[in-house]
């Protein structure tokens, strides 16, 4: 393990990103965001949905820094007395799983089926690019509040578990599409690279030439788009929380947090809300720049 | 059908008027709207030839000519649309259908023509070496295994020390080299060779081409030995057909080729290559260039060419027939014109 | 006075992993109207050689050191816009692909007529004038309806013969042609080098042809240089070096291409590999697979010398050591 990480620290890529300071500062600041949300549990100050620990009277405190804050709400407080602080390192646990697994669920429909069509051809193939071409025309949030408003009218008690799968499903079912793209492109070329074909003289199966010859070598432009996929899914799966389809109040996401700050906004409670907004740029920010570096330092390799 | 065919002894392989024809139309909604019609390429059209065990046919030709075709025919890479081939008295695109198909894929192997292209580059060489040998199922121990495989690379000059490493780390000679370790592995009778030396320097395409000559002999290997180029194929083949846009024009023993060349493709060809050592004859310029496979010319596809073109050639195609010990496929020399 | 000289180049290429030296110290000079042929294996430097001398090294490969000089004058050191007239009008090119080499969205005769008037002082109407002529000369029929087609519409053979009419366009003095024919059909291949050489002689240009096929350059050139690891192994006239090699790489190379016109039953074969630029041995580059090298070899790197009717970069011809040559 220690020599494989040292050997990617001297490669091309670890090269590339010890070069890159914007790389570097975005890998901390990601890594710092996920640390706190998964580990929320222990680094957060307060646990603001243990509605044990929850004191009315501390509601609506301003940050710490502001007159009437106090340091043990370093961000404030909202409107139930729950600590912003907190609320950001388990919204952001919510925000980031949602955006995790329907990334994960999104390459390997999208990516199986991209090899499917690449490898088979024919009608497969002319089947796959026309559903591709539909779900396209299709405005991304659209499909997703329909999935999302489906699920809910069809299970009206539904468990907060259940909405978060539903809400995860939805975004899936609208990002698979690239990779199939990607990878049906990537598939056609190496199809007929003479590596695949002296596997198929030798009588390897379709389906082992598929997982063991072509998979590995389409998958650089994947992770790409999946690095950035992450933030633009986490950025969707807010804005169906703020729409109110999203995440739960009972166990919110940075969106919901949007939302339930956001009535207060013009009171001039603005810290509810704007917070958890700063949050989320910063997570997706970073994601991004992480993605833009990876693009542009798989890409000499690439061609 | 498995039915074997009558066949002369000491031949491994047999083609009879193998053909393949390429659907290159436009897709269906083009077709439609756009009122285009069906474009269909006879890359390969009727080629017949014989290939007795342990010798090397050569197939040369210049581009279009559907040499690469029929190796991959031969492999089971496609399926010909007209014709047959004969393994050791099988039909072989028979029995690749069925699960006996394996069996068949065991015994013949293919080495192709780009060594960058021709290895997986995420897979080290023990790996792309070793692979046939987990396929077939021949060797299930994972030590007995690499030891296999450290023999192959020895085979070829290589070491297996080399078998850790991934290809990009060798170079094209090297890597020609493992392919050639790769296709030995299941110890076929018969490996088609598509220009497996046309990417290589010279100096090591010598490497190459001797280790080929020497495996051959050692272990009784059938070949054919596709190329455009006819100094090579001079050195490594015994016999050599000469093909031209889908069709065999000339099938010939080597020496009977290169000494007296009856066709006048072949002699155009023969006459075109620059030569190292100054022979003092005249040259005749080629005409022309190779035409279109799409829409090849009618008859004789080499007519508007031939310097010694008429009109049964314009209008028929000629036969390939047998002439004083060689396959020929010419008007003009079954009229004992030239 | 020679046409091209070129003195003591050196090329380099400046990486993460420390500075290659691609070119090290190559002297060549070429007559008006020559035809030098530069042969050698991938990675031996030759197309190099012609993209220094064109001005087109790729950055960040740089000359570092030598001169390059065109009828006496310095070209290495121009600036961008200076070595734009020359190219051109003074230096004609021909590349490998002759696909990319044409413009696809302009006509031939557009490309042609445009480099005529911009190097040479003639009206529109007289550079087309010539713009005909040259694809006739060429063997381009049919030209005067021929010039207003695009390049996709010619077939591989003609669009290299309209390729040769473009760097010929500007009347330059020196053609540079990096292997013009290995992406041809052998009996096109024939009829190009014949073009090739005899527009060339017509018109007084001299030629540079690099190429790895030996054949093509015994067909055309009156001289040829045989490269080797960044560095010239032997030059001199072309029979002479193709039938009596001074140099033992050229004799090795030459005795490992097979031959149309005899059998043999093994070709002779030089082991091991061209070294790598990073790897390159001490003295001479060769000696690790030279079958008569001895202790010098390995110490000092030799200069081309007088050996024969040939100069060669090798101990064994070292007329003062007094050792068998």
């Amino acid at each position: 393990m220690k020599s494989a990480l040292s050997r990617l620290w001297d490669s091309d890529i670890g090269y590339s990103f010890r070069t890159s300071p914007v790389a570097m500062a975005a890998a901390v600041v990601a890594l710092i965001c996920i640390f706190c949300s998964v580990f929320a549990g222990f680094v957060a100050p307060h646990n603001p949905f243990d509605l044990t620990t929850l004191e009315l009277s501390d509601a609506r405190l301003p940050p710490a820094w502001s007159a009437g804050g106090s340091t043990k709400y370093l961000l404030g407080t909202d409107d139930q007395g729950r600590d912003i602080l907190s609320a950001l390192m388990y919204g952001a646990r919510v925000s980031l799983a949602v955006g995790f697994a329907s990334v994960l669920l999104s390459v390997v429909f999208g990516v199986g089926l991209g090899l499917l069509a690449g490898f088979y051809g024919g009608w497969i193939d002319s089947a796959l690019m026309r559903l591709c071409d539909v779900m396209l025309s299709f405005p991304a949030i659209l499909v997703a509040l329909l999935i999302a408003g489906v699920g809910r009218a069809l299970f009206p008690n539904a468990q907060d578990s259940l909405a978060l799968g539903v809400l995860i499903i939805s975004i899936t079912l609208t990002g698979w599409v690239q990779y199939a793209r990607t990878v049906r492109g990537s598939t056609l070329v190496e199809r007929n690279k003479e590596y695949v074909q002296a596997a198929r003289v030798t009588g390897v199966t379709p389906m082992r030439i598929m997982r063991r010859h072509v998979l590995p070598n389409v998958m650089g432009p994947v992770l790409v788009l999946a690095t950035i996929q992450v933030a633009t899914a986490i950025i969707t799966e807010a804005t169906l929380s703020f729409l109110g389809v999203g995440a739960p109040p009972t166990s919110p996401s940075l969106g919901t947090l949007i939302r339930i700050g956001n009535d207060y906004l013009f009171s001039g409670e603005w810290w509810i809300t704007v917070f958890p907004g700063l949050m989320l740029v910063t997570i997706s920010l970073s994601v991004n720049l992480l993605g833009d570096w990876l693009r542009d330092a798989l890409n000499p390799r690439l061609r | 059908m498995t039915a074997k065919k009558v066949t002369s002894v000491g031949v491994l392989v047999q083609a009879h008027d193998l053909a393949m024809t390429f659907d290159v139309s436009p897709p269906w909604l083009n077709r439609v709207i756009e009122g285009k019609p069906r474009l269909l390429l006879n890359a390969v059209d009727g080629v017949s030839f014989e290939i007795e065990k342990g010798k090397t046919l050569a197939l040369v030709g210049e581009s279009g000519c559907g040499k690469s075709t029929v190796a991959r025919l031969l492999v089971g890479l496609y399926e010909p649309t007209r014709g047959d081939f004969t393994f050791d008295g099988q039909d072989a695109h028979a029995a690749f259908k069925t699960p006996q198909g394996r069996q068949l894929r065991r015994r013949i192997q293919m080495i192709f023509q780009d060594p960058y292209a021709s290895l997986n580059p995420r897979w080290i060489v023990e790996d792309i070496v070793g692979e046939p040998l987990k396929e077939h199922g021949l060797i299930t121990d994972e030590a007995e295994l690499k030891v296999r495989v450290g023999e192959l690379l020895k085979s070829v000059g290589l070491s297996p020390l080399d078998g850790p490493k991934y290809p990009h780390q060798f170079s094209g000679g090297q890597r020609q080299r493992i392919s050639i370790a790769r296709a030995l592995a299941t110890e076929p009778e018969f490996l088609v060779c598509d220009e497996p030396t046309s990417a290589l320097d010279v100096s090591v395409q010598a490497q190459v081409l001797n280790i080929m000559k020497d495996l051959q002999r050692e272990r009784g290997l059938t070949y054919l030995f596709i190329s455009h180029n006819l100094a090579v194929v001079r050195h490594v083949s015994d016999q050599v057909g000469v093909m031209y846009l889908g069709r065999l024009v000339e099938l010939a023993d080597k020496q009977t080729l290169f000494a007296s060349p009856k066709h006048p493709y072949t002699r155009m060809l023969l006459d075109a290559i620059p030569k190292m050592h100054d022979t003092g004859q005249a040259r005749t310029p080629v005409q022309g260039e190779v035409p279109n496979p799409l829409n090849p010319p009618t008859g004789c596809t080499f007519h508007p060419r031939c310097p010694h073109v008429n009109d049964r050639c314009r209008a028929e195609r000629p036969e390939l027939l047998t002439i004083a010990g060689v396959k020929i496929a010419c008007h003009a020399v079954q009229e004992n014109r030239i | 006075m020679s046409l091209l000289q070129v003195k003591n180049l050196i090329v380099e290429f400046p990486g993460r992993r420390g500075t290659l030296r691609a070119l090290d110290d190559i002297s060549f000079d070429i007559a008006p109207g020559e035809i030098l042929g530069v042969v050698g294996e991938s990675g031996a430097g030759k197309s190099l050689t012609g993209a220094a001398i064109i001005g087109l090294l790729e950055p960040p490969g740089r000359i570092v050191g030598g001169q390059i000089l065109l009828e006496g004058e310095r070209i290495d050191n121009l600036a961008y816009e200076q070595m734009r007239h020359i190219r051109g009008r003074k230096i004609g090119a021909i590349f490998q692909d002759p696909l990319t080499s044409l413009n696809p969205l302009y006509t031939v005769g557009q490309q042609l007529i445009e480099t005529i008037l911009t190097h040479l002082p003639v009206s529109a109407k007289e550079a087309r004038r010539r713009a005909i002529s040259l694809l006739e000369d060429t063997g381009i029929s049919a030209a005067e309806q021929r010039i207003e087609h695009y390049p996709h519409q010619f077939s591989g053979g003609m669009r290299q013969r309209v390729v040769i009419a473009l760097a010929l366009a500007a009347e330059p003095r020196l053609i540079v042609a990096d292997e013009p024919t290995t992406a041809l059909d052998v009996s096109i291949q024939a009829q190009i080098i014949m073009l090739l050489k005899s527009i060339c002689k017509k018109r007084g240009a001299a030629v540079m042809l690099i190429t790895h096929d030996m054949g093509v350059i015994a067909e055309t050139c009156d001289r040829v240089a045989v490269m080797y690891a960044g560095r010239i192994a032997e030059i001199g006239p072309v029979h002479e070096v193709i039938n009596h090699p001074a140099h033992p790489y050229t004799e090795g190379l030459m005795a490992a291409i097979p031959d149309i016109t005899i059998d043999r039953e093994r070709l002779n074969q030089i082991d091991g590999a061209m070294p790598r630029l990073n790897a390159i041995p001490p003295g001479c580059a060769f000696n690790p697979r030279c079958p008569k090298v001895f202790d010098r070899c390995t110490q000092d790197r030799p200069d081309l010398m007088p050996a024969g009717a040939t100069r060669a970069a090798c101990w064994l011809h070292d007329a003062h050591a007094g050792v068998a040559g």
